[in-house]
């Protein structure tokens, strides 16, 4: 009995000591919704290097707040950080993945992907003026749908997050109504609905509400199997949801490395361009070089080899073009 | 008298370690406010009645947050004192004794649950039954009830002020429940044992002697367990629908503090925001404070009526 003891204690020593050892340990935080890709590429990449990633999904706004501070090696945010902010804290700013908002609905007898909305329909329901599903804008785009005369029901995320972001810049750019009485955040005051906590809540809301309408990220629309709708992009064509249209997005989007990338990818002009989607970037802290060229040599092994992994996922991967404008970025902050 | 060096020490320890939660409370008090003053110096006493709360234009008001905790609160009280004083007689006065400890178990077990799981339940379970079978009775039955009627307006969608009360109420029942209990049994038996000498009923026992005998320490116990409803964020969460808007419907969907305190924190990304969540913070922690001082006075007052 007490050498089982003193093997365990011995076997739980030479444990620590080899995790003491075990190459190097890179700390990240922020963003929840790449939270799922990041992790699945972080154990692929320790089981081949044995560098150890954690990150933590806290939220947006913790990754930014936390990087500034520099208590990590790198954030994760879904809304990107303006140019001149990178610059004012010091930072460094890129693209990850991809991923797209799409409005799901809860309606008798309709399909995933059948229900046809446009930006003005949009934002006029969630603003709470289209008030019944038969409205006659509505009933225009969808001749064939049989919609009845009930009662709207909006729901939207109640906790501060980048979907909310994507989403109300949207609907910034696309109506100006929404844009001069709600604008776009994190968090913003909807006018009507009731919220959901997370992803997942706005989904259970909606799959459980009759008549209802809300956005969620695509993996969970898909997950979940919410009946996604169409959209009406800025080239006037009404595009399904998928990988498709959101690797059209990403490419049509000016991602400027001079602006650190900054961008919005919504309201994209590629002809077959899903209206709503975005990327969710990496900030680093400009001095610390050597943690820097660490967390691009994960990013760049991830560009390289995580893009099934990503798609598994329902995460959209940078298009080539813009993995290559990213790797002259890091060249010329001298990361890379 | 001499004292022992290992005695000081002891005292010392324990002195230390009590005074340490003094200072907790102070230093946990000072962040409030040092965090908080930003938003205390742009919106003052008007942050208290402002109903607007708009992350976008910075705008920010508690009087929603402030009216979803008070209202939830005392529906859940509404709800559980009731159910909580029945529990109470019946385990003290009525019940077969081979009924009490696992009535007394089931109760305490009702108490160990974490309100996360309260809340995962209310989403899943509770809530379709609200929605599909409680609340349209509810609708039905008051309709055309002036006033009455106006309560229960709207879809309902299970996503409410009254599902949240009901999870609310199921958690505190527990401690408003043995608190209620254990006063009962401080009544000195043998006032009862006249009561039932002279041909009282058992309804006229616990209403004429039981009741007024300790019903400063069910009071103390029905304070706590407003404490706790005022505290609770979870469960809330799940179920309460986070709408900042003073709603008029049971059926509506509202916002607590502790529910918007931990839906927007993470997310918070501008100075203001961020302080005038701590505000919120601070408004929370006098409302607890003052609870918890009344149900402590009431408590002391029960105590010295007892001891005499």
């Amino acid at each position: 009995m007490k050498n089982i003891l003193r093997l365990t204690l011995l076997a739980a020593l030479v444990l620590s000591f080899a995790h003491v050892n075990a190459a190097e340990t890179l700390n990240g935080a922020g963003a929840t919704f790449p939270y799922p890709v990041y992790s699945a590429w972080a154990y692929d990449y320790n089981k081949i290097t044995g560098v150890q990633i954690n990150y933590q999904s806290i939220g947006s706004g913790g990754g930014v707040r936390q990087i500034t501070e520099r208590t990590i090696d790198f954030g994760a945010s879904d809304d990107p950080s303006k140019p001149e902010q990178v610059q004012k804290d010091k930072l460094l700013q890129f693209p990850a993945v991809i991923g797209g908002v799409v409005p799901v609905v809860n309606l008798e007898n309709t399909h995933p992907g059948q229900l046809k909305l446009d930006p003005e329909s949009l934002c006029s329901i969630f603003l709470g003026e289209i008030k019944y599903w038969d409205d006659e804008k509505i009933k225009k785009m969808n001749p064939q749908s049989k919609l009845t005369h009930s009662e709207v029901t909006v729901v939207y995320r109640s906790d501060g997050s980048g979907t909310t972001a994507i989403f109300t810049n949207y609907l910034s750019a696309v109506c100006p109504a929404w844009k001069e009485k709600i604008g776009a955040g994190k968090a913003v005051k909807f006018p009507t609905g009731i919220g959901g906590k997370g992803n997942e809540g706005v989904a259970n809301y909606v799959k459980r509400t009759a008549n209802s309408i809300g956005y969620v990220e695509f993996a969970y629309a898909k997950q979940n199997k919410l009946t996604f709708t169409q959209l009406k992009n800025s080239a006037g064509n009404f595009v399904v949801p998928g990988f498709e249209s959101f690797e059209d997005a990403a490419e049509s989007g000016d991602f400027d490395p001079k602006k650190d990338f900054y961008l919005w990818l919504t309201n994209a002009p590629g002809k077959e361009s899903w209206p709503i989607a975005g990327a969710t970037f990496i900030l680093l802290a400009k001095e610390k070089t050597d943690a820097n060229k660490s967390v691009v040599k994960f990013f760049d092994w991830a560009f390289k080899n995580g893009d099934n992994k990503a798609k598994e996922l329902v995460y959209v991967p940078l298009p080539k073009s813009l993995k290559d404008k990213v790797r002259a970025y890091w060249k010329e902050k001298g990361i890379f | 008298m001499r004292k022992n060096p290992a005695d000081i020490i002891f005292s010392a320890t324990t002195a230390i370690a009590s005074l340490s939660v003094a200072v907790f409370v102070i230093g946990i008090l000072y962040v409030l406010i040092m965090e908080s003053s930003p938003a205390i110096g742009r919106f003052g006493i008007k942050f208290l009645i402002s109903t607007d709360w708009d992350p976008v234009k910075e705008s920010f008001g508690a009087l929603t947050n402030i009216y979803g905790t008070i209202i939830t609160t005392f529906l859940s009280l509404l709800i559980a004192i009731p159910v909580s004083i029945g529990i109470a007689i019946f385990v003290t006065e009525i019940s077969p004794n081979f009924l009490k400890a696992p009535i007394g178990a089931a109760i305490e077990l009702l108490a160990a649950i974490p309100s996360i799981i309260y809340g995962m339940w209310g989403l899943f379970t509770l809530s379709p039954i609200m929605s599909r079978h409680v609340e349209p009775f509810l609708k039905k039955i008051t309709a055309g009830i002036p006033i009455v009627s106006i309560l229960f307006q709207g879809t309902p969608m299970g996503i409410d002020i009254l599902t949240a009360s009901v999870i609310l109420s199921i958690m505190i029942i527990p401690f408003t429940a043995s608190i209620s209990r254990d006063s009962f049994n401080l009544t000195p038996p043998i006032i009862k044992e006249s009561a039932y000498a002279i041909g009282a009923t058992k309804w006229e026992v616990v209403k004429n002697i039981v009741i007024p005998y300790s019903k400063i320490g069910v009071f103390g116990g029905i304070v706590l367990s407003l404490g706790r409803a005022i505290g609770e964020t979870m469960a809330v969460a799940f179920v309460l629908g986070n709408n900042h808007r003073i709603a008029t419907s049971l059926f509506d969907a509202a916002a607590t503090i502790t529910v918007t305190l931990a839906n927007e924190f993470a997310e918070a990304d501008n100075d203001i925001y961020l302080s005038s969540l701590f505000y919120l913070a601070l408004v929370l922690f006098v409302m607890s404070f003052i609870t918890l001082a009344v149900a402590k006075y009431f408590l002391i007052r029960a105590e010295r009526k007892y001891s005499r």
